[in-house]
């Protein structure tokens, strides 16, 4: 984790500890794609991986912490970034994770995969024990 | 009535007709599923018209909900037709690599009421004596 001073002025916290912290979350993604410009399909697409990167991290990371974070890279394109962390068991085998059809809980099994289609950057860094981070990034086009 | 999810499920003959607000949390889903379910055993059921109009995303959990509901509603002898999908919905849907396998769709509640049989007395209304 960051200090204060070191993170994204436009960055923002969300804790995600229980279930209405899943709709909280989902919002403050919507808020802040609109507020980037985005447009509907795009905000649609960001907003359903932060859905199910939250309820990862809740259901089987004992819940976690959601950044969000406006980005821009060396052209001056704006992004929203998502950080996704949990200090839950980890993932042993990541491939299979993110292998469509792969579920340990309530969902389809296309979670992690689906989740990286929805997005143009996908990172993850999980480790048995260690817990998991997952994070996304979205360009505006 | 309403104890359950506290959507309203309208009956129309043999017909429910509901709808999902845009905030859709995890545990309205799944009360939802259950009172609806309840109620196509309770009232012999033919078939469930669900308007998603207003869903702003649907994602995997929600999506596995909707499947799950269709399913059953079929086992128990009823049609379960998903209307109104947005746009945006739909291809963050095919992009997530999900089909709604077994669900029903249609563009909106009117061509889903048509899929279930009913029609729109056109000539009947206009013939049809008014109030005075």
């Amino acid at each position: 984790m960051l200090p204060d001073e070191l993170t994204a002025p436009e960055a923002r916290e969300h804790a995600v500890r229980a279930e209405e912290d899943l709709l909280t979350a989902r919002h403050a993604v919507r808020a802040d794609a609109v507020a980037a410009g985005f447009s509907i399909v795009d905000q649609t697409k960001i907003v359903t991986a932060a859905s199910e990167l939250v309820r990862n991290a809740y259901i089987h990371g004992g819940g976690g912490t959601m950044t969000i974070a406006v980005v821009r890279d060396r052209r001056g394109r704006a992004g929203l970034a998502l950080s996704v962390r949990d200090e839950g068991p980890g993932i042993g085998d990541v491939e299979q994770a993110m292998t469509d059809g792969f579920s340990t809980g309530a969902g389809l099994g296309h979670g992690l995969g689906g989740t990286r289609r929805l997005v143009d950057e996908f990172t993850i860094d999980t480790a048995p024990g260690k817990g998991t981070t997952v994070t996304v990034v979205r360009w505006k086009p | 009535m309403n104890a359950g999810a506290g959507l309203p499920i309208l009956r129309l003959g043999d017909i429910l007709i509901s709808g999902l607000l845009s905030d859709l949390d995890d545990a309205t889903a799944l009360q939802f599923t259950g009172e609806l379910t309840a109620r196509i055993s309770d009232e012999e059921i033919r078939g469930v018209i669900l308007d998603i109009s207003r869903l702003e995303i649907i994602d995997s959990f929600v999506a596995r909900v909707l499947m799950e509901l269709a399913a059953t509603g079929r086992l128990l002898g009823a049609r379960m037709i998903v209307a109104g999908m947005r746009p945006a919905v739909a291809i963050t849907l095919s992009e997530l690599g999900l089909g709604l396998t077994g669900v029903q769709t249609a563009l909106n509640a009117e061509q889903a009421m048509e899929l279930l049989g009913w029609r729109r007395p056109v000539e009947a209304a206009e013939e049809a004596p008014r109030a005075s």
